[in-house]
């Protein structure tokens, strides 16, 4: 069974209590786009400026829980100054991380044991994500996947927008 | 632990017995579950009655003249009588309506009575404070019928605001309204609207989903014209839906889905609809959870509701008043601060912790609330939040149940602070 230190890292707790690149562009030139996560409610403000096939600036806004915050913070930190291709593996990257092999329900622990196992996490270079590394604990509580997921939704959502690959 | 000062005509300690799961644990710690609103728990009655049924009766109803078949008929219709009896429908064997769940119902008013009644520019009245389910079906409806929809607004406190409600329902077709808000616990004066809305000339749908499973319910007091709720939130099995239609409103209607039980006869050139109520029933019903619901009824008369609502009142008390006292001014009740108008739900906020990592926090302690928009996402604008924490009760909850959900909130602040 998980425990909560799973999930709420320091580092995951830092960026929800000092959110790095809150706020919000000036649009345009900046693009903004809007992310929703219909299960509770929570939405993000994603604003993009690319410049010479790079995310020169992203600033983030919008309300939602540690774990929505925190990923936007560290999204944002991640991607900023980089070019939109390496941008784009980044969030393959780390979707691939959110990602369940297979659809198992936890199981309690006064029910059967089917399901019982939870799912491995998608294997991935750790190295090569530095501190998004922190938001790995997350798959261990699948409900909450979506939270930590919806900012890079929306920040893919974005350069599909501006048709940026 | 607190002892309970306040007199409850029913043993909790022994209602708890009833309910098999709470005997479990969740990470080790015992479940305190405080989601009744969102689904409550099944009594052991209810679990064996499916049991016995499926194990010894089961066949298809209305079909088969062989002894099993007339005996599951039998149970399946008498399930429609005892759920109507309990709501005090004047009807029960041709008022009361199945269907799968709340929402079913609510939507089959919209496509029965709302296609053959409603016309473009017609007016439909909700409140603010409504579930999705008795949202959706209407913005569907008023999206091809081109109708229009006016809101009662909710005030501060929780409650609807009537200083215009002759106006608001003025010219209405139809005013739609929650019994009890799932969000915030407010009971709402439902004969009062109706009262309003018939005078207008307008029916009146009641979601009763909160309210059946808390309140001592009668749908002749309400003067409504259609009320739904579904049983697993009134300690029955998931998969079945209540309606209750006046007879003669229900008479004049069309059928909902089309398939087998619905029809009288069916020619290639047509068919002709049942009676009512199966005229509504398209297809096999849902019948080992009727036989649960029945079972539920039961349970819930055997603890009498007005005990029932006595015991959620004094819960509700305990909790808002402990709350209070632990958290000050860090904790934000939503909806009417007197427990008397409200039922068993108390919806709040924290501090700035987000309700999904309350939630996540009381989970380790075994305590089950619900975080979220609560399907309720125009009051969720108007209270000016995106999510609210909920803990909701039902006969089952104690004090503790509350101690250990006060418990856990501390940890959450103190781990987000």
């Amino acid at each position: 069974m998980p425990g909560l230190e799973d999930l709420y890292r320091e580092i995951i707790l830092d960026h929800y209590r000092s959110p790095r690149n809150r706020g919000e562009l000036e649009c345009p030139p900046a693009h903004r786009i809007e992310g929703f996560n219909p299960l509770c409610g929570d939405e993000i403000v994603v604003s993009l400026l690319v410049e010479d096939g790079a995310l020169a600036d992203i600033k983030i806004a919008g309300t939602g829980c540690s774990i929505s915050q925190s990923s936007a913070s560290l999204m944002s930190a991640a991607v900023k100054g980089k070019s939109v291709p390496e941008v784009r593996e980044l969030i393959q990257t780390f979707k691939g991380m959110m990602s369940i092999h297979e659809a198992t329900l936890p199981a309690g622990d006064g029910g059967k044991s089917v399901g019982d196992t939870l799912v491995e996490p998608m294997a991935i270079d750790i190295n090569a994500i530095g501190e998004l590394a922190a938001l790995q604990g997350v798959v261990k509580f699948p409900v909450r996947i979506k939270c930590a997921t919806l900012s890079w939704n929306t920040l893919a959502q974005g350069l599909d927008e501006l048709g940026e690959t | 632990m607190a002892l309970s000062e306040s007199t409850t005509a029913f043993d909790v300690a022994a209602v708890r017995k009833d309910f098999p799961l709470l005997a479990r644990t969740v990470h080790g710690k015992p479940i305190v579950y405080l989601d009744s609103a969102a689904s409550s728990q099944r009594p052991r009655s209810v679990l064996d009655a499916m049991r016995h049924y499926d194990e010894t009766t089961h066949a298809n109803v209305h079909r088969g003249v062989y002894t099993i078949a007339e005996e599951a008929t039998r149970l399946f219709e008498s399930a429609r009588v005892a759920v109507g009896r309990f709501v005090g429908a004047p009807d029960p064997a041709h008022e009361i309506v199945f269907a799968k769940n709340t929402t079913e119902c609510l939507n089959l008013v919209a496509h029965t009575w709302g296609r053959t009644h409603l016309h473009p520019g017609d007016v439909i009245v909700l409140t603010e404070m409504e579930h999705h389910a008795n949202i959706v079906p209407w913005q569907m409806l008023a999206a091809e019928r081109a109708l229009e929809i006016r809101w009662i607004p909710v005030d501060d406190d929780g409650q609807l605001v009537f200083d215009d409600l002759e106006a608001l329902v003025d010219g209405a077709r139809l005013v739609g309204l929650t019994a009890m808000s799932n969000v915030l616990g407010t009971i709402n004066p439902v004969a009062q609207v109706a009262e309003a809305a018939h005078r207008a000339g307008a029916v009146v749908v009641v979601d009763a989903a909160q309210a059946v499973p808390h309140l001592p319910t009668d749908v002749t007091a309400f003067g409504a014209d259609f009320v739904a709720f579904g049983a697993h939130k009134m300690l029955g099995p998931t998969g079945i839906g209540i309606l209750w239609g006046r007879r003669e409103i229900l008479e004049s209607l069309p059928p909902f889905l089309g398939g087998g039980e619905m029809i009288l006869d069916v020619r290639k050139d047509g068919f002709t609809p049942n009676e009512i109520p199966w005229r509504f029933e398209a297809g096999t019903p849902p019948i080992t959870e009727a036989i649960g619901l029945e079972a539920a009824v039961a349970y819930l008369e055997g603890l009498t509701m007005p005990a029932v609502r006595q015991h959620e009142i004094d819960l509700t008390t305990y909790a808002m008043g402990l709350l209070r006292d632990r958290f000050g001014t860090d904790i934000t009740i939503f909806g009417p601060p007197d427990p008397a108008d409200r039922g068993g739900v108390i919806s709040f906020a924290l501090g700035d912790v987000h309700p999904h990592d309350i939630s996540q926090i009381l989970d380790e302690y075994g305590v089950c609330v619900r975080a979220g928009h609560h399907c309720a996402k125009p009051l969720m604008r108007r209270l000016g939040v995106n999510a609210t924490a909920r803990a909701s009760f039902g006969p089952y909850n104690d004090e503790a149940d509350v101690d250990v959900l006060a418990e856990a909130l501390q940890h959450a602040r103190e781990f987000f602070s």
